[in-house]
């Protein structure tokens, strides 16, 4: 354990008001990540896994507590600052794929680079890098439509890790793919952290997917176990 | 930093319908409001096309059409030897006093009837009107009871065939030829002799001269001793000049346009925004995720107008094209100086298509200015909610 803290999370709460009643999502919650750590976070569905995933990514704002990343508390960043900041310290990697329909592979990987300085030849290097890095640089033209899920999770992990970030986060990215789409996914991931020194979180309910991790953590009903 | 623009292209393309029905309601107001304003621009240009630089209309003081206009012999006469007034070869004064009278006459497609301009008229005011040409049959006659009317009026007209006749009042007149005025104020006009329209009208009066003066001082000099001889109560001004004042009836034209494609464009404004908002409902998650990778709030606000910019700046093109097969097309309606028929055309001019352009545009920019801000306003969070 001698790398630097990447994510630290002091006493981080997430409370939803529902009406009358308050959904208590993250229950204060502390944690640290070390740079390439592979963390595998666990939980039942509804234990606030997306909550604290979506925090440490700068999409969502804690209730109150602390989250620093990389010595930056997101709580100083306004809105535009923070979405500077995530498209420079941030892959994400949703359970939906979520690529742009009427995009291609190849543009749908570009758009975090069109945010960039990168220009030109540079540019059109570092997207087939990418792609070329989980197997699909063949399938640049294609569309979404046009791939299967395992290779559209393939792009978007591509489109993640385009612009090098340090923090890749990844919100049950196999919960929609077959089980050998699984495992190319989780290869990828394990190898970014492994080679690419890249700090992961993983978050899912299966087991086998969170043994790629170097650690796993467990939420319940908000709060961490042990 | 913007979204690439074909991110758009292809969004409007894949929700094609909704496209087509906007592209469509736009087209729709730029081809009114060019249309309309093509009618004014059509009537402002005919006014401009006519008279001839070295002549002089001469008037009755305040009246803003020759048809009201008066000008008595004894009038005439103390001017017509003015030497500011340019001579022929024989040293005759190039200048002829017209007498103006307006007829009441069946139109030719239906019972209602127009008011036509019939100008009694010399071989000196035919000089002074070089624009004017015959196009079919032959010149009247002085002393006969025969007419050529414009080619452009008798489309209008009953009995302005070559060879016709026509009754006003008493008397029953014969179409000899056609002329053409070269899209000028006389595409509206019938002509005949002077003296026999004075005589079958009993005019005693002239309605105006017109002069050929030496030169543009002599011009101005003969307006300032007009001005200055307490016995002529009458105003000299430049032909061209007389004409182009003409535009009164072009104004209710050019608010009408103006109205219609404003009520329009309150519709095509509906239309954009509900495309739009459709587009932003189905685009949510879609818009959630540029913001998780870093797309600011204002890149999506910029495109979301641009789509809408866009959208209507295609419906703008489709206007103009639609609008186009009418230039030239003649057409008349009633002078708001004189109550006569007047003939022109629908002009599109670049200028006019240029503004229907920037029309559509103004028109998309604020159809989707409310759903761009929606849009713009969505969290990073529902890329991830609504799955
Ligand atoms: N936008 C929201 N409004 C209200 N409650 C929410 C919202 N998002 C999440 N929750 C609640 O917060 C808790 C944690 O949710 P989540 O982090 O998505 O859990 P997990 O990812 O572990 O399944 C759940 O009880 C959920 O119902
Ligand atoms: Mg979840």
């Amino acid at each position: 354990m001698s790398a630097p803290p990447v994510v630290v999370i002091q006493e981080t709460s997430k409370i939803y008001q529902q009406g009358e009643i308050n959904v208590i999502a993250l229950d204060r919650v502390s944690l640290t990540i070390r740079g390439g750590e592979f963390l595998s976070l666990m939980g039942p569905s509804g234990s606030g896994k997306s909550t604290l995933l979506h925090i440490v990514a700068g999409v969502d704002r804690p209730t109150s507590g602390e989250c620093c990343v990389r010595g930056i508390d997101l709580k100083r960043l306004n809105e535009s600052e923070l979405a500077d900041w995530r498209n420079q310290n941030v892959g994400f990697v949703f359970q939906a794929f979520n690529l742009i329909p009427v995009l291609t592979a190849y543009e749908n990987v570009e758009l975090p680079l069109l945010l960039t300085r990168l220009r030109g030849k540079a540019r059109r290097t570092q997207v087939n890098t990418a792609l070329e890095l989980v197997g699909l640089a063949d399938r640049r033209n294609h569309l979404p439509r046009q791939l299967s899920g395992g290779q559209e999770q393939r792009v978007a992990i591509a489109r993640a890790l385009v612009t090098d970030p340090p923090l890749m986060v990844a919100d049950e990215p196999t919960g929609n793919l077959d089980s050998q789409s699984a495992h190319d996914v989780l290869t990828i991931l394990q190898a970014l952290s492994r080679s690419a020194g890249k700090t992961v979180i993983l978050v899912t309910h299966d087991p086998k997917a969170a043994a790629f991790g170097t650690r796993t953590v467990h939420l319940e009903k908000g709060q961490l176990l042990n | 930093m913007a979204l690439p623009l074909r991110y758009n292209l292809r969004n409007v393309i894949v929700r094609w319908r909704a496209t087509i029905a906007t592209i469509l309601g736009v087209a729709l107001v730029v081809a009114v409001y060019i249309l309309v304003q093509s009618l004014a621009v059509g009537l402002e240009k005919s006014s401009r096309n006519t008279g001839d630089s070295r002549n002089v209309m001469i008037v009755r003081k305040g009246s803003t059409a020759e048809s009201s206009s008066q000008i008595t012999r004894e009038q005439f006469q103390l001017l017509q030897y003015w030497p500011q007034i340019a001579r022929d070869g024989r040293g005759q004064p190039i200048v002829s006093a017209d007498v103006v009278v307006m007829v009441t006459l069946p139109r030719r497609e239906s019972t209602a009837e127009a008011h036509v301009l019939i100008r009694g008229i010399t071989p000196a005011g035919m000089k002074l009107r070089p624009q004017v040409s015959l196009v079919a049959g032959r010149w009247f006659v002085p002393g006969r009871r025969e007419v050529v009317v414009s080619q452009r009026l008798a489309a209008r007209i009953a009995n302005f065939d070559v060879g016709a006749q026509f009754k006003t009042g008493s008397h029953t007149l014969t179409v000899v030829g056609w002329l053409d005025g070269a899209r000028s104020a006389f595409d509206s006009e019938v002509w005949m002799d002077a003296n026999e329209a004075r005589s079958i009208y009993h005019r005693d009066n002239y309605s105006s001269i017109l002069a050929r003066v030496v030169n543009e001082t002599a011009g101005a000099a003969l307006a300032s001793r007009i001005e200055s001889d307490k016995r002529l109560p009458l105003r000299a001004l430049p032909e061209v000049q007389y004409y182009s004042a003409q535009t009164m009836t072009a104004m209710p034209i050019r608010i009408l346009g103006n109205f219609l494609a404003t009520a329009m464009s309150i519709g095509a404004v509906f239309a954009a925004m509900n495309t739009l908002y459709a587009s932003v409902g189905a685009r949510t998650r879609e818009i959630g995720t540029l913001r998780v990778l870093g797309y600011r709030r204002r890149s999506i606000l910029s495109s979301f107008l641009v789509e809408g910019a866009l959208l209507a700046l295609v419906g703008g093109i489709l206007g103009c094209i639609l609008s186009l097969p009418m230039h030239g097309y003649s057409t008349g309606t009633i002078s708001f100086e004189s109550f006569s028929e007047v003939i022109f055309e629908f002009s599109l001019t670049p200028w006019l298509m240029a503004k229907g352009l920037i029309f559509a545009v103004a028109v998309g920019l604020v159809g989707s200015l409310l759903p761009a801000l929606r849009a713009a306003r969505l969290p990073p969070i529902v890329a991830l909610n609504s799955v």
